[in-house]
């Protein structure tokens, strides 16, 4: 057996408090091309940036070709030979594609730039991706995306990688691109390359990997040759965990249709349909890039609605912007609260009424203010010295419950809530959780987005999975499971 | 995890209170350094000269608050004083002609949201090409000679005193602060405003309406300007196709040092006022000393360099 390319021992990394990476162990052979897969937040992306000099480890070892190996800065993993294509890509459109392949390492004749050298070189390096088809002084923005990640594979193997990370390579690809892009990994493989292929596509990854690694929060949970594994087997490793007494019960109070969505089709979204009752928590499942906050950008009014049909309690609606949306009784909990929810600058007391200010004739009415601040403040349980606090200040757990009380201020009949708990510890999950159960109890209509599997299924009454912009699975929570859903969220069967 | 909090909060006091402190420190400094400094005579003359640039500056609060900036005020002041002038001068009466002016420094205020909101354009690249377009405008209907103003009752707008002492324009630069404040602190505009510099994208998901709002608050700006170009034209006795020029940095000039942060959502009017008032001030007291206007222009320059520094420490 062959030396490998890479080996991490042991590895151990913590933000703060959180521990992203406990004890992780990861193997690379020359001439395979080796599976990273785990749920959000596994810590896969983690693991690759600490190989890439990006973050450094808190402990382990990383030896390369068999000797320890120091990986501090992205210009050591280079020495290295190591390269990552990035999901998004890190080429300067305005540029040409050889002023993109020697950026920063421009070969130079009596000071100035050597043009016919770079472009004879850069012919020579595009070759090795097939692409000598391509004009060196083509620019970059007038490449499809596939062919932009040739490039980039370009500049990787023009510096002497061999070690290549590949993060969703195929998330942008047309299927035939997807079909060159394959061709070469296995080309590069035959040669000696060792390919790290981070995806969530299992398809793709039976097809083409010879080997998978499991990461479930942050721990190591094991390596196997793809030959005779079973598609089940990765996901139960993927998912593993069995439900505890996280989720507070709640007692069904459902109602008639609140909510009716066909044929829903905008951006990636496609023909997607459902209905959603009162008093009920739908819960909506589905990889990184499923559509589904696309899906509720489009009932928010936030994205074009191309074709399809929104019934709010009888009544055909059409939002046009957020305004109208909220108008008709919707509520939208984003999944970025300091991007999306939230004016961090402002008051705790100000950004809950944000939608909606207590105001006589634009005359803000800051006493009636200060009490329904206080009201929703107590209900939600949110810890803070007073209304009048920064919320910059606030945990994000309490940033996140003045998020939910700016919309509960306005009594929505239906609220969208797009990953409610990302980056809530586990008491303030807990607390959440109970709001939103009361809110059901109340008979509000919950669209409830979440990638986490225990959560939608322990929250839900039902389960709306997405693939690729389509829905593809509607279950009921009760006897669904972990590894159900996951078949519909990565269109497997 | 308190610490941090109280440290926070000390620092945004100390900074709000910096231009505050400045402008005492300047006060205590150049009445020491000139005895004709702490005078009444001396004092209303630098408060008139400043109220030009805080009415404009007020406006200009609300557009830096909101994230945006606007360069086109001087332009627009000059404009819609020498159309005011201009209407007088063809025998129309004050209430029509500043009324006219008025309206017109809203609609161009208006333009500049227009541009801004909908057309999603910069808004510095916006009130840019609008500042060079209304300066060729105004050079186009004047003909680049002043129109004189000949309308004494109209000449008190700027010139006049009340009982005697304190100059008119000094009672609009307090009546407009007092307006704005309200409409800042007191209004769900203000708050939209604020809410909209401080994370735009959360404003709209909030239902805020951007783009009205920012039609309105550019609108402000423009109609404050407007005014301010009355009041000057008024107390000058004629308008000038160059009138206001290099006015637009003043007012920003005065917002920044009252502690308004560039990037919008952080900031104060009281801030805007202290901020117009040491820029006046400082120049007052060079000249008190018999400080050149070369070197004038240096130490104005230093100044603000040092409010943007204390704020970049934020």
């Amino acid at each position: 057996m062959s030396t490998p390319l890479v080996t991490m021992r042991d590895i151990h990394k913590a933000f703060g408090p959180v521990k992203v990476l406990e004890g992780v162990d990861f193997e690379l052979l020359p001439g395979e091309v080796h599976a990273l897969m785990g749920e959000n937040g596994a810590g896969k992306s983690t693991l690759m940036k600490i190989l890439t000099g990006i973050y450094a480890p808190d402990s382990g070892t990383v030896e390369v070709d068999g000797r320890p190996a120091t990986i501090a800065t992205p210009a050591d993993a280079e020495k290295n030979g190591i390269a990552i294509i990035h999901q998004e890509l890190n080429l300067i459109p305005a540029l040409t594609i050889a002023d993109n392949l020697f950026l920063g390492r421009e070969i130079q004749r009596f000071g100035l730039l050597d043009h016919r050298a770079m472009t004879k070189r850069a012919l020579e390096w595009l070759a090795r991706v097939g692409m000598e088809r391509l004009d060196p002084g083509t620019k970059i923005e007038r490449l499809s995306v596939g062919q932009q990640q040739m490039v980039e594979i370009a500049r990787a193997l023009g510096q002497n990688a061999r070690v290549l990370i590949m993060d969703e390579p195929t998330a942008a690809l047309t299927e035939h691109e997807t079909n060159v892009l394959f061709r070469l990994i296995r080309d590069l493989r035959d040669q000696g390359t060792g390919i790290v292929y981070v995806s969530h596509r299992m398809e793709e990854i039976f097809a083409l990997c010879d080997r998978i690694s499991i990461l479930r929060d942050g721990k190591f949970v094991g390596t196997r040759p793809v030959p005779g594994l079973a598609f089940d087997e990765v996901v139960k490793m993927m998912v593993g965990r069995t439900l505890d007494a996280r989720f507070p019960t709640r007692t069904p109070n459902i109602g008639a249709v609140r909510l009716k969505v066909e044929h829903v089709t905008g951006g990636i979204v496609q023909d997607v349909s459902f209905e959603l009752h009162a008093g009920e928590v739908l819960g909506v499942a589905g990889l990184l890039g499923a559509g589904r906050t696309e899906m509720a950008r489009l009932l928010f009014g936030l994205d074009k609605l191309q074709s399809g049909q929104v019934t709010l309690d009888g009544k055909a609606i059409t939002p046009k912007s957020p305004n109208e949306a909220i108008h008709a009784g919707f509520g939208f909990v984003t999944e970025d609260r300091k991007a999306q929810g939230l004016v961090l600058d402002m008051s705790l007391r100000e950004n809950v009424s944000l939608p909606r200010v207590p105001a006589h004739a634009g005359l803000v009415d800051r006493p009636a203010e200060k009490t329904q601040t206080r009201g929703l403040m107590d209900a939600l349980k949110i810890r803070a010295r007073d209304s009048e606090i920064d919320v910059r200040a606030l945990s994000g757990g309490n940033q996140q419950k003045v998020v939910l009380a700016k919309w509960l201020a306005l009594k929505p009949r239906v609220l969208i809530l797009d990953e409610p708990t990302r980056g809530v510890d586990v008491g303030g999950k807990a607390e959440i959780y109970h709001i939103i159960n009361q809110l059901a109890e109340q008979g509000v209509a919950i669209l409830m987005i979440s990638s986490e599997l225990p959560e939608v299924l322990a929250m839900s009454d039902r389960i709306l999975v997405m693939h690729e912009g389509r829905a593809t699975g509607l279950l009921d929570a009760h006897g669904a499971t972990q590894e159900a859903v996951m078949t519909a969220a990565t269109g497997g069967k | 995890m308190t610490l941090q909090l109280n440290w926070s909060r000390a620092a945004t006091l100390l900074q709000r209170l910096g231009s505050v402190i400045g402008l005492v420190l300047l006060f205590i400094v150049l009445s020491i350094m000139s005895p004709d400094f702490l005078t009444t005579g001396n004092l209303l003359t630098v408060l008139r000269q400043v109220s030009i640039n805080a009415l404009i500056a007020f406006g200009m609060t609300f557009v830096i608050l909101s994230g945006g900036i606007d360069l086109s005020v001087g332009a627009i002041l000059a404009l819609t004083g020498a159309v005011t002038a201009g209407l007088m001068a063809a025998g129309h009466g004050i209430v029509l002609a500043a009324g006219a002016g008025l309206a017109l420094g809203l609609l161009l205020g208006v333009i500049n949201g227009a541009l801004v909101s909908w057309g999603r354009v910069a808004p510095f690249i916006a009130t840019l090409g609008t500042l060079t377009l209304l300066r060729g405008v105004t050079l186009s209907y004047t003909q680049g000679s002043p129109i004189p103003v000949t309308n004494q009752s109209f000449a008190l707008l700027g010139g006049g005193y009340v009982a005697n002492l304190v100059p008119l324009p000094v009672i609009w630069m307090f009546i407009a602060f007092v307006a704005c404040g309200f409409l800042l602190r007191g209004t769900v505009f203000g708050r939209h405003v604020v809410a909209i510099g401080g994370n735009e994208e959360a404003a709209r998901l909030s239902g805020v309406r951007i783009a009205p709002m920012k039609l309105a608050i550019y609108g402000l700006s423009g109609l404050l300007s407007a005014f301010a170009g009355i009041v000057l034209t008024s107390r000058l006795y004629s308008a000038q196709a160059t009138a206001g020029a290099g006015y637009e940095l003043d007012a920003i000039a005065a917002v920044v040092l009252g502690g308004t942060s560039l990037a919008g959502g952080r900031g104060w009017l009281f801030g805007t006022l202290v901020g117009a008032l040491l820029i006046g001030f400082l120049n007052n007291g060079l000249n008190l000393l018999g400080v050149s206007s070369f070197y004038q222009q240096i130490v104005k320059g230093i100044v603000i360099l040092i409010a943007v520094l204390l704020d970049r420490r934020q």
